[in-house]
């Protein structure tokens, strides 16, 4: 295998362990305030320094963690949900229907995507649950357009004309035979789609719109950041490493997938 | 060709009202009208002064009729006006739209003048070092969220070291130049949110170009031409070159809704009054009209960029039967 690949999942891993041992790792309560040691700088006490509210840094990154990925992870379910049904959908039925549905792709692609996501949650108020409802009903075309390319050409196959020859339901056919079958190139646009959907929360928490404070997101952490410029680097560092990093092996292991599968 | 033309526009008609319909669903879905906010203001406002603030935007019709009446007055340019401060809210987007359209170009410009000679040096280097190391700039590239990269070219660049102004796209004394100052204000103003703006693109268009070229390089009309004696100079840039660099056109028509997505942010993060910004304080105050009218707006721009890629596709590449492709 792959180096890269190799380094994408060893990153993957990393931050899921650490999002289940979270209460573990974390050496403090992410939201106890400290007004004696407010935006003090990473020291052996506090190795990633404490905010303007004197909370430890390190310790709310850690719980930070579990909502980035939870997010990242519902959010692309969704995705994926809504995107295999109508995909295969289109893909099976043909004619009206997957005019009907590509067109409705066609019309969703159109959307500055995060102009979209905005306005929703915002409308909406910004929950954790609504913000991964809308970065899924959002995020779901990619997915969609591959499923259905697999299967136009996986529906002519001798397998499936055994299969109704048989007398299997469309259902089956569709659930048990066409969608494990095309389902190699949605899996890379699903495991890309992860680092999307992070990136997207936490610029939505760092405008304000995504994760709402006290609960601890990457994005909101840079958003305090941002507040205290100059006077705490540490605060504007570590979530946006975080943050790269994360994408980063979502991408990279996205990548060893493609190259597994579709070689 | 005109005729292609004339198709491709009757399907965009039926994608812009696709996009209406969204656009007013998405508005209506959500709880919590624009009275709300009128009323919050005033505590006292009765039920009968939240019914005729309901009267006056037509809100109190039932909803297929509010969307045809919307419609209706969308055909005509007039998307009615602002809450915030009664302004036509086509005026309020015209105003926006250039100074975003000016980033997003110049940023275009610079991903395809850097992102291409990345992708085709990568790929006639395939394997090589420098092709790896690339590779590795990509992925990095892909990774580095904006408004992190924003925030730290603000902190050094122009913060630490102060080179560089971080906040509006002008400086209060610009009024006072002359002309050729006025240039350099503004440039000097617009060098980090284009930067930041090209940097997420140029690692998606300078994979497309090396993946574009490798498979260009492989085909058979480059053995011939390798064959038949070309030097390899004319071989990669007259006859790869071309080929390779159609799909990206494609892709840079479809990354148009990315880079007008990505101006909310790195608009709210150094003042910039574009579109993002105004989009941005909208939904912050709730300002319906405006959200609905930058909603279709940006989906429009969208649409156009679509079909200004796919337009020169077929301008450039005779071998797409236009009729087919619809």
């Amino acid at each position: 295998m792959n180096k890269l690949t190799l380094f994408g999942i060893g990153i993957v891993g990393f931050f899921i362990i650490i999002a289940v041992f979270a209460p573990m790792i974390a050496p403090y309560n992410p939201g106890q305030i400290d007004i004696e040691n407010i935006l003090t700088s990473p020291s052996g006490s506090h190795i990633f320094g404490t905010d303007s509210l004197g909370r430890d840094l390190f310790s709310r990154m850690v719980y930070g963690t579990r909502i980035s990925l939870m997010v990242g992870f519902i959010a692309v379910g969704i995705a994926a949900i809504i995107g295999i049904a109508l995909g295969a959908i289109a893909g099976y039925y043909g004619k009206w229907t997957d005019a009907v549905i590509m067109r409705f792709i066609d019309i969703m692609l159109c959307f500055p995507t995060f102009f979209l996501i905005l306005a929703v949650v915002a409308l909406l108020e910004p929950s954790i649950i609504n913000i991964m409802i809308i970065i899924g009903a959002t995020s779901w075309m990619g997915i969609a357009r591959l499923i259905r390319a697999e299967i136009l050409s996986l529906k002519e196959r001798d397998f499936i004309y055994a299969e109704r020859a048989i007398g299997a339901s469309d259902l089956r056919i569709i659930t048990r035979h066409l969608i494990p079958n095309a389902m190699a190139p949605a899996l890379v646009s699903i495991t890309l789609g992860i680092a999307g959907a992070i990136l997207v929360e936490s610029s939505l928490s760092f405008l304000g719109i995504g994760v709402q404070p006290p609960t601890p997101s990457w994005g909101n952490i840079l958003s305090e950041g941002k507040a205290v410029m100059g006077a705490g680097w540490w605060m504007m560092l570590f979530p946006g490493l975080a943050i790269f990093i994360t994408v980063l092996g979502y991408n990279l292991l996205g990548e060893g997938i493609r190259e597994k599968l579709l070689r | 060709m005109g005729k292609y033309i004339l198709k491709r526009i009757i399907g965009l008609a039926v994608l812009l009202l696709g996009i209406t319909i969204i656009t007013f669903i998405v508005i209506h879905i959500a709880p919590g009208k624009p009275t709300d906010l009128e009323a919050q203001f005033n505590p006292k406002v009765s039920m009968e002064a939240r019914e005729r603030i309901a009267h006056l935007y037509g809100l109190d019709k039932p909803l297929h009729v509010q969307y045809i009446e919307w419609l209706k007055r969308f055909a005509r340019f007039d998307f009615g006006v602002s809450f915030m401060d009664s302004r036509p809210v086509g005026q309020k987007i015209l105003e926006r739209i250039p100074i975003t359209l000016t980033i997003e170009l110049v940023s275009i410009i610079l991903i395809l003048l850097i992102g291409i000679p990345i992708g085709v040096t990568s790929a006639v280097k395939e394997g090589s070092f420098y092709d790896r190391f690339m590779t590795v700039f990509v992925f990095i590239g892909f990774a580095v969220p904006t408004f992190w990269l924003s925030l730290i070219l603000m902190d050094f660049v122009g913060v630490r070291w102060g080179l560089l102004p971080i906040s509006g796209i002008k400086s209060l004394e610009f009024e006072k130049f002359g002309n050729f100052d006025k240039f350099i204000d503004l440039s000097k103003h617009l060098v980090l949110p284009v930067l930041v703006s090209a940097f997420g693109g140029l690692a998606g268009i300078s994979r497309y170009m090396r993946s574009s070229m490798l498979h260009v390089l492989k085909q058979d009309y480059i053995r011939t031409a390798r064959a038949k004696g070309l030097a390899e100079k004319d071989v990669l840039y007259k006859h790869a070159l071309k080929n390779a660099f159609l799909p990206v056109v494609t892709i840079l028509g479809l990354s148009v809704p990315g880079l007008i997505g990505g101006s909310v942010i790195f608009e709210s993060i150094f003042s910039i009054p574009g579109m993002g910004r105004l989009f941005y304080e909208s939904v912050m105050a709730r300002d319906y009209p405006v959200i609905m009218g930058v909603l279709v707006v940006g989906a429009v721009l969208t649409l156009l960029g679509n079909l200004l890629a796919d337009i020169s596709y077929a301008a450039v590449d005779p071998r797409i039967k236009l009729e087919d492709n619809l």
